[in-house]
């Protein structure tokens, strides 16, 4: 029977995983208990290699209702409601298969909202390709959009926000991170712990079948490479539809009061719902996989327990509730059968019928995988490479127009359109309106703002200084819409961890995050990881992927991001030192390297602190922040917003030391962009350096001062669609 | 007026078309497996998928006991407000003439856009990926000669092809009225705009 590889290797597990697993049973496991305890002992579900590090984040706050461990994080957002958010990675499917990858993606995403009681309200994606002019990447752009599209449309749930960025080492290892918002009553919020011994354990929705098995530890946990055309029966297949009905019938259900709690079937299936809830509950659970509605009969115990089939949810009900529960899944035509019982002992028992087919302790399932200590060394210089796309020495007009055509920061309303942003009727700012997505709450009588950023790239330059950075361009992009920060969610994408270089991105990144949110005031509720993201060539650029929730009182107050009126001055706020170090101009230039000066954090927050005041109070016509491509990109996407053009000297900024190019073009954390009154804006604070108007944009900046006409910036800005078409 | 939304599964749209008609009367939602209208004077069949749409858009939401109770109501002169998904139902219903086809583009598209309608410009979404209006030339024809077209995308807007920038038809009696656009999207200044309440009131004042 031992010929070849022994079974724990093929399912994941190291040797002295299982001699573990062993230990803890006092035997060796069967095949059902050695498929469960491979995937719960995944990196993606035991998160063994960054737990440890996740413990620096500060999770704490005033305003949070629910932290890390929960299905998704909430916040109080007053009036008795809560928003409820999270994001999360599906990149190896998506890189399988883009379309369902991406699709089932959102699907997860959004059952892990709802599975607290929330209704979901609001999509956004992160999502990273290689360069444009692979067919590769624009197979999997394309492929991702219309699956986001698909799945998101079809549910009736507004894709509000996003952002996608194109970099040669995502080029094998795409990044499809999806989040989800969502809104409930703070008082009829569920948490996923099962309670109550012989109380009823319902599965509900779609049936089980054979798709998506083992998606978590041969997908999720491990690098892609040769051979992944035969992973994509571990890719799982979408239904909207299903989960729609899903949707509707849990809130019904939580509504009536009837769950005593509920949990949503993602990585790893059955095993880790069923294992999670137990667990959290300090119960047993028996479960008799004979009574699992099935697509195919002749599954095998292991295949139903660790099947991740789409649109399931598992909740615990009180016996006498359970007919009322069936009922209410047999109005909205969605599955539901009683499969098992909550127990006492803390034992995980799987029965076929009669027949044990699997026990196990549920301590040693879900929470008896070991813990890692990464080994991290930092590298020595740059380990990506250089690609020059763009001459040095050729005209600052040039520069301008190549840095708005560049795929990562030209307009991403080929994307966007594909999206439903409008369902729902609380999106007061759509996709590139203003810099946050912001949505209006009528039950709590104000308004959310949320905002999902992470430049992998200047990560890689500094992988502390570019995490913090990711914080704080999520903190000026709330405070541009007069939003106050509640909570920070984030999924960490990264290469393999058991490398020296991504342990030590992985380790300065979360150290990073956890200064910046302390030094913020921003708790993180929750968060996911994503680790092995690598391809033959090696890592990914190190991408944390943060994802901030803001309130504001009044969304009629909202800056937009576009020039509103000729005439209007134009300033630059916040503490502004833009270098050249990773920027986008550095890359086109072939010119990127480790290093990235260090972000003043305090003074940052204390910039979005007086702006957000100078918005809630009307002071500002447009807020802006200067992010990729810097100023004058910025001044670029705000004139082509509104349709005006717009005339600016860089002088103070060349008063900084900055160097001409630097002022243009430089990247960095603290700077805005605002127009309005001149005398509003003088007296926030900010440094006037221009005017809106006219057809054409003109910046002063010494010798590499610039005229673009509108029309033009406007067309290379918007070309995105006429190279994917 | 009272108005009814009917909700199918997988309808998406029904909460805001309610909320819509909320501003304009008494407004509830009708399941669609209620063959009694509940006293609804005026029906909107919402935006969505109804049943997944897996098959042609709205191909089986005709068959659903309300369309039964809605095709009665129309009958007999009652106004029947046909959006998006709404649209294609009452086109599968044969309440009214055309079909809609996959966007030109094969894509779904979420655009605010202008309308023209009765010598106005409105200001709506459209959100669809299959929202191309066709019917056959002589149909065409005919709709025109009759005045049932009563939207029609404004000059180079036309989001998926639809003939003549065709965006929403009325049937002969003009009780029953179908467009792509979404005017439950339109009717607050700061979702957009309000012009999408001129679309229900309309309807409201047409009672066959």
């Amino acid at each position: 029977m031992t010929v070849g590889t022994p079974k724990h290797r093929e399912l994941g597990l190291t040797d002295s995983e299982f001699e573990l697993i062993v230990e803890q049973l006092g035997r060796e496991p069967n095949d059902v208990e050695l498929a469960m305890f491979s995937l719960l002992w995944s990196e993606h579900c035991a998160y063994k290699h960054s737990r440890k590090l996740l413990r620096r984040l500060p999770t704490e706050g005033e305003r949070v209702l629910m932290g890390p461990g929960e299905n998704a994080g909430a916040v109080d957002v007053g009036n008795g409601y809560a928003v409820a958010f999270k994001v999360e990675s599906h990149n190896h499917p998506s890189a399988v298969e883009p379309f369902q990858g991406a699709a089932t993606g959102v699907g997860g995403i959004l059952r892990d909202v709802f599975a607290i009681g929330a209704r979901p309200i609001a999509i956004l994606d992160s999502l990273r390709f290689g360069e444009l002019d692979s067919v590769r990447s624009r197979h999997l752009l394309d492929g991702a959009v219309r699956g986001i599209g698909h799945y998101g449309n079809s549910i009736g749930v507004a894709t509000v926000g996003g952002e996608i960025y194109f970099e040669e080492p995502y080029e094998h290892n795409c990044l499809v991170n999806a989040m989800c918002l969502g809104l409930a009553k703070t008082s009829e919020m569920v948490r996923a712990a099962a309670a109550g011994v012989g109380n009823a354990v319902v599965l509900m929705g779609a049936a089980t079948g054979r798709d998506g098995i083992g998606g978590a530890s041969v997908l999720a946990s491990a690098e892609l490479g040769e051979g992944d055309e035969a992973k994509r029966p571990t890719v799982q297949i979408g239904d909207p539809f299903e989960e729609s009905k899903l949707l509707e019938c849990c809130l019904e259900l939580l509504e009536k009061g009837l769950l005593v709690s509920l949990q949503d079937l993602g990585a790893a299936g059955l095993t880790s719902s069923a294992g999670e809830m137990a667990s959290a509950g300090g119960v047993g659970i028996d479960l008799d996989v004979a009574k699992v509605p099935l697509r195919e009969a002749d599954m095998e115990p292991f295949e139903i327990m660790v099947s991740e089939s789409q649109e399931r949810m598992l909740a615990v009900v009180e016996p006498a509730r359970v007919a009322a529960v069936l009922a209410v899944c047999e109005k909205w035509q969605t599955g539901a059968a009683e499969i098992g019982a909550v127990t006492d002992g803390g034992q995980i028992r799987i029965l076929r019928g009669t027949d044990v087919v699997g026990e196990m302790p549920v301590a040693a399932l879900v929470d008896g995988c070991p813990l890692y200590d990464l080994e991290p060394a930092e590298p020595e210089g740059w380990i990506y490479g250089n690609r020059t796309t763009l001459a040095s020495g050729i005209a600052a007009e040039d520069e301008l127009l190549a840095l708005l055509a560049a795929p990562s920061i030209a307009s991403k309303r080929w994307a966007f359109e594909q999206y439903d942003s409008v369902v729902g009727s609380r999106t007061v700012r759509r996709p590139e309106a203003a810099d946050a997505a912001v949505l209006r709450l009528p039950e709590a009588g104000n308004a959310i703002a949320v905002s999902i950023d992470g430049n992998g790239r200047r990560v890689a330059c500094d992988p502390y200084a570019g995490t913090v950075e990711a914080v704080l361009e999520c903190a000026q992009n709330l405070a541009c819409v007069g939003a106050e920060p509640l909570g920070l969610t984030n999924c960490l994408n990264f290469g393999n961890p058991e490398k020296p270089a991504p342990a030590w991105q992985l380790d300065r990144a979360v150290s990073g995050l956890a200064d910046a949110c302390t030094a913020l005031g921003v708790p993180v509720v929750g968060g996911n990881v994503s680790l092995y993201n690598e391809g033959p060539e090696g890592p990914i650029y190190p991408t944390p992927v943060v994802a901030m929730v803001g309130e504001l009182p009044d969304p009629a107050r909202v800056a937009g991001s576009a020039f509103a009126t000729a005439g209007d001055a134009i300033a630059l706020f916040g503490p502004f030192s833009p270098t050249l170090a990773g920027s986008e101009l550095a890359k086109q230039r072939g010119e990127l390297g480790a290093g990235l000066p260090a972000p003043e954090v305090e003074q940052v927050a204390a910039a979005c602190a007086a702006l957000r005041d100078a918005v809630r109070a009307g002071a500002l016509a447009s807020a802006h922040d200067v992010s990729d491509g810097g100023l004058a990109c910025a001044l670029a996407e705000s004139a082509i917003g509104g349709g005006l053009g717009a005339r600016v000297d860089l002088a103070p900024l060349r008063e900084r030391g900055c160097s001409p190019a630097e002022a243009l073009f430089g990247e960095g954390a603290g700077g805005f962009l605002l127009s309005g009154d001149r005398a509003g804006l003088e007296r926030l604070g900010a440094v006037v350096i221009g005017e809106v108007g006219g057809t054409t944009i003109e910046i002063a900046a010494g010798d590499r001062s610039l005229t673009v006409g509108l029309a033009s910036a406007a067309s290379a800005w918007r070309s995105l669609g006429s190279r994917l078409a | 007026m009272i108005w009814g939304v009917l909700q199918f599964p997988g309808s998406c749209d029904e909460r805001d078309a309610l909320h819509a008609c909320s501003l304009l009367g008494e407004a509830r939602l009708v399941w669609h497996e209620d063959r009694d209208l509940g006293g609804a004077e005026a029906i909107v069949v919402p935006g969505g998928f109804s049943y997944g749409d897996y098959l042609r858009a709205g191909a089986i939401a005709r068959f659903s006991p309300a369309m039964e109770a809605v095709a009665e109501l129309a009958a007999a002169g009652g106004p029947v407000l046909g959006i998006c998904n709404g649209f294609q139902v009452l086109c599968e219903a044969g309440l009214l003439p055309g079909a809609l086809l996959l966007n030109e583009s094969l894509r779904f598209v979420c655009r605010q856009l202008e309308l023209i309608g009765d010598d106005e410009r409105l200001s709506i979404p459209v959100k669809h990926g299959e929202g191309r209006y066709w019917a056959p030339e002589e149909v065409l024809d005919e709709l025109e000669a009759r005045g049932q077209v009563v939207y029609r995308y404004a000059p180079g807007q036309n989001p998926n092809g639809s003939a003549r920038d065709i965006a929403g038809v009325r049937n002969e009696a003009g009780n029953v009225v179908g467009l792509m656009p979404h005017p439950e999207h339109a009717v607050d200044p700061l979702t957009g705009s309000t012009d999408g309440l001129k679309v229900f009131e309309a309807l409201a004042g047409a009672r066959a």
